[in-house]
């Protein structure tokens, strides 16, 4: 038995942060799966890193700015293509509001 | 004319002396591919009516003297994960199953600039989350050397591939191990660049401050060319970074005297089987006899790195995923009531288990409450192992280590375990978090019959250092 337990409602929420559906038993098997992930991941807390600094990219970079300029041409036709649903050169979407 | 025992470059030298035409080359790898794949699932599409119809092209330029580069009119397979500009591009995955790029991913624009005539796509884990290629939506792509075993992954399809000869050369991508991992498992030399050296414009992200495209051959020298024509600084990719040199191949013939090489205590005692052990042992001597200074050290937080690394990869996947949603491309669920329904059955259905595993971690670790606790502890202890290299750079040029802690495991054992899946990037993961190039070697068979690789992991921007020590090996100069 590890020490990390996930409820019901933090697997509703993760599903929501997700967006994914999950049936009960898909839900059971993800909530065993993640306590297994987090004791493994625990292991971390071993580790003083109290005075260390998060380290997201190794190398120093900087805002990389280029005009906005079209060189690709119009591709309205094949990226429409790959779409599950379109009218009238538009996409389909659920009513939203 | 055999083929089938030049090398890419000896095969781009017969064609541009007209020894063989590009038409000759394309149906023989086709050929080879009908016969092959139909058993070892390399490929999961070919683009057979692009490729003839650019080869002629290529020919044409051959014939009127022009050269583009060494691969001039040779095949090449891409990664199903790169964008290829009207040729279906799938990750892998049932949510991209008929996705269809209108432009090509910088890497793949670079090698058709050059001439290389791109024949396929290959096979990998979906998403490129996976060790051993069997999470891919088109059923696990097998190890030439033994069927009944694994290619490793991500890039199992493109390793495969190259190892039974299909194509001489692939494009693959590195997360955690994804080109290495399967080139040692496959018996092929994969290398990961320094993070950045290669575009990743048209590259399907999974964790983006890890990923990284770099090339998969038969040899050293081919893997080394093939890199020099994918590297190079891109504007569409603000991570990507301009380098001093791009001239990879200028070392090859380099010895390795005065070279420091360190091998980490931990690496070759951390549950690493006896043969690859053994092979480490006879590559340093190898190298020792041609003149490097070979001495072990102690490295450090080899436990702490499988960890550090999945909370960060699936926090970036967790992102990067979110645009799958079934709105612009991809698959779209059938029934829905709301926009919000659709967006969530689309991914349930579209996604497979491994991808939606690591989605709901990724969430998990950044939702607020544990963001500290998981996804800034990961990020603290990645600067921590960052350190543990940097020092091991003072001393060293370079690092020898085991690939992985085994050789290819059979199919079907591996997914039931994740955690034990994990552990096998256990000696892949810190070059990804440290952005270091590594090269990945073959240097002999296990008793069984299936390749065994080791890696050399250069300080970042020391990739001619990788391609010294592994040319070295390669040749069987020592």
């Amino acid at each position: 038995m590890g020490k990390n337990t996930i409820d019901d409602e933090t697997i509703e929420y993760v599903g929501i942060l997700a967006k994914l559906e999950l049936n009960d038993e898909e839900k059971e098997k993800a909530k065993k799966d993640m306590e297994e992930m987090l004791d493994y991941v625990d292991k971390l807390n071993e580790l003083d890193t109290d005075d260390v600094l998060p380290m997201s990219h190794i190398f120093d970079s900087e805002n990389a700015f280029r005009e906005d300029v079209v060189t690709n041409g119009d591709g309205c036709e094949e990226l429409l293509n790959n779409a599950p649903k379109v009218k009238e050169n538009m996409i389909v979407v659920p009513k939203t509001i | 004319m055999d083929i089938s025992t030049l090398s890419a470059k000896e095969l781009g030298d017969c064609l541009f002396n007209k020894e063989i035409s590009v038409k000759e080359v394309l149906d023989y790898t086709y050929k080879t591919i009908e016969e092959k794949d139909k058993d070892i699932n390399a490929f999961v599409s070919l683009c057979k009516e692009e490729a003839y119809e650019r080869g002629s092209v290529i020919q044409e330029m051959i014939d009127r003297g022009e050269r583009l580069s060494p691969f001039m009119g040779v095949p090449i397979a891409i990664k199903d994960n790169m964008c290829t500009k009207g040729i279906k591009t799938t990750c892998c995955s049932k949510i991209l199953e008929n996705f269809v790029p209108n432009y090509n991913a910088t890497a793949v624009e670079k090698v058709l600039d050059a001439g290389l005539i791109v024949v396929g796509k290959t096979n990998m884990d979906e998403f490129a989350m996976g060790s051993t290629n069997e999470t891919s939506f088109y059923g696990p792509a097998k190890n030439p050397h033994d069927l009944e075993h694994v290619t490793g992954g991500s890039s199992g399809g493109s390793c495969a591939a190259v190892a039974a000869g299909e194509v001489k050369l692939a494009l693959g991508s590195d997360t955690g191990g994804s080109i290495r991992q399967p080139s040692a498992y496959c018996g092929t030399v994969g290398f990961k660049p320094t993070y950045g050296t290669v575009s990743r414009y048209g590259l399907i992200a999974y964790a983006s401050s890890l990923d990284q495209i770099g090339p998969i051959a038969g040899n050293v020298t081919d893997t080394a060319l093939l890199l020099e024509i994918i590297s190079g600084t891109d504007e569409k990719d603000s991570t990507s970074v301009k380098r001093d040199e791009y001239d990879f191949s200028s070392v090859l013939d380099m010895d390795v005297k005065g070279m420091r090489i360190g091998i980490p205590n931990d690496y070759i005692s951390h549950g690493l089987n006896d043969e690859i052990k053994e092979k480490i042992n006879e590559t340093a001597e190898k190298l020792k006899a041609a003149g490097a200074e070979v001495t072990n050290f102690d490295l450090g937080l080899l436990d702490y790195v499988v960890p550090a690394y999945y909370v960060i990869a699936c926090a970036e996947a967790s992102s990067n995923l979110e645009r799958f949603d079934g709105v612009k491309y991809g698959f779209r669920a059938d029934n829905y009531e709301d926009l919000h329904t659709m967006y969530k059955r689309s991914r349930t259905k579209g996604f497979g288990k491994e991808v939606k595993s690591r989605i709901m971690l990724g969430s998990f670790v950044l939702s607020s409450g544990y963001y500290d606790a998981y996804y800034l502890k990961a990020l603290k202890t990645k600067a921590l192992i960052k350190k543990a290299f940097d020092d091991a750079f003072k001393n060293y040029d370079l690092i020898l280590s085991p690939v992985a802690p085994s050789t290819a495991p059979k199919l079907g054992e591996s997914l039931s375990d994740p955690i034990k899946m994990y552990l096998s990037d256990i000696y892949t993961v810190s070059v990804n978090l440290c952005s270091l190039p590594s090269i990945s070697v073959p240097v002999g068979k296990s008793k069984e019959g299936l390749p065994i690789g080791v890696q050399f992991i250069g300080d970042c921007f020391g990739e001619k250092n990788c391609l010294r020590a592994a040319s070295m090996m390669s040749n069987g100069e020592a």
